[in-house]
């Protein structure tokens, strides 16, 4: 298996880092690659730019955690994780889960358990830069309650006992 | 201790981090909270509402009730928003 985790100021090339996820390997016969992108609005007003700040040893070891989890739950032969943070004009990709495993149930899974786990759990703060009205004016972004309940879903069935209460 | 802020907690404490040495009876981050937000109009606005701002010790989440006995390092943030 190979995991790759990474944080960086530039951009980052979907296609180069699936392709280098799956290179020389006859056992993959899935991957799945999801790439969250930079819109050109936020809650139907035009930004200039999305700044993400983030925690950095602790991101790192935030996402390391979440794919570990992704390895036990799911029979995965490799997963990279890419997440930008500072400066992000619209157009342009913030974050980057490939997933690759024999078959694509797994690959589709684990690619969206990783993301709803990236967007509650790891420490990193969108700041929308406004592009109409106070132009430059910086805004924190809300964190949303559906993001919460998309990463709930995936929580442990619960036990016989839990259910019988 | 470090003590660490991000994101707009940062901006209300007015400092990204300082190191703190706080009372002896301080056991639990709900603690830590309460002190801190004793400890002038940045910090009192940043944790006017405890429940919202979210904590870590040694780069893992903790809930309110954890101890912080022996953390290198307490962050405190808002919500996260990353993905």
């Amino acid at each position: 298996m190979t995991t790759t985790v990474r944080l960086q100021r530039e951009p980052f090339d979907a296609a180069k880092e699936a392709a280098a996820l799956a290179r020389g390997r006859t056992d993959i016969g899935a991957v799945v690659t999801f790439t969250g992108i930079c819109r050109a609005d936020e809650n139907g007003e035009p930004i200039a730019a999305l700044n993400l700040e983030h925690y950095p040893d602790m991101a790192e070891a935030e996402i390391g955690r979440h794919v570990e989890a992704a390895f036990k739950r799911w029979p995965l032969l490799g997963v990279s994780v890419v997440h930008r943070y500072g400066r992000i004009a619209p157009g342009e990709g913030i974050v980057l889960v490939v997933t690759a495993s024999s078959h694509r149930q797994a690959a589709f899974a684990a690619a969206e358990f990783l993301m709803d786990y990236l967007k509650t759990h790891a420490p990193f703060w969108k700041q929308v830069e406004k592009a109409s009205g106070k132009t430059g004016e910086k805004i924190w972004v809300e964190a949303k309650a559906s993001d919460d309940s998309a990463a709930d879903r995936w929580a442990p069935a619960p036990t016989k006992r839990e259910t019988a209460k | 201790m470090k003590v660490r802020y991000f994101a707009w907690v940062r901006e209300r404490v007015g400092k990204a981090e300082e190191d703190l040495d706080p009372p002896a009876e301080i056991a639990t981050v709900h603690d830590l909270v309460a002190w801190l937000a004793r400890q002038g109009e940045g910090y009192a606005y940043a944790f006017e509402n405890p429940g919202v701002v979210r904590s870590a010790i040694d780069k893992r989440h903790v809930r309110a009730d954890a101890r912080i006995a022996g953390a290198k390092e307490i962050a405190f943030f808002p919500p996260m928003t990353g993905g």
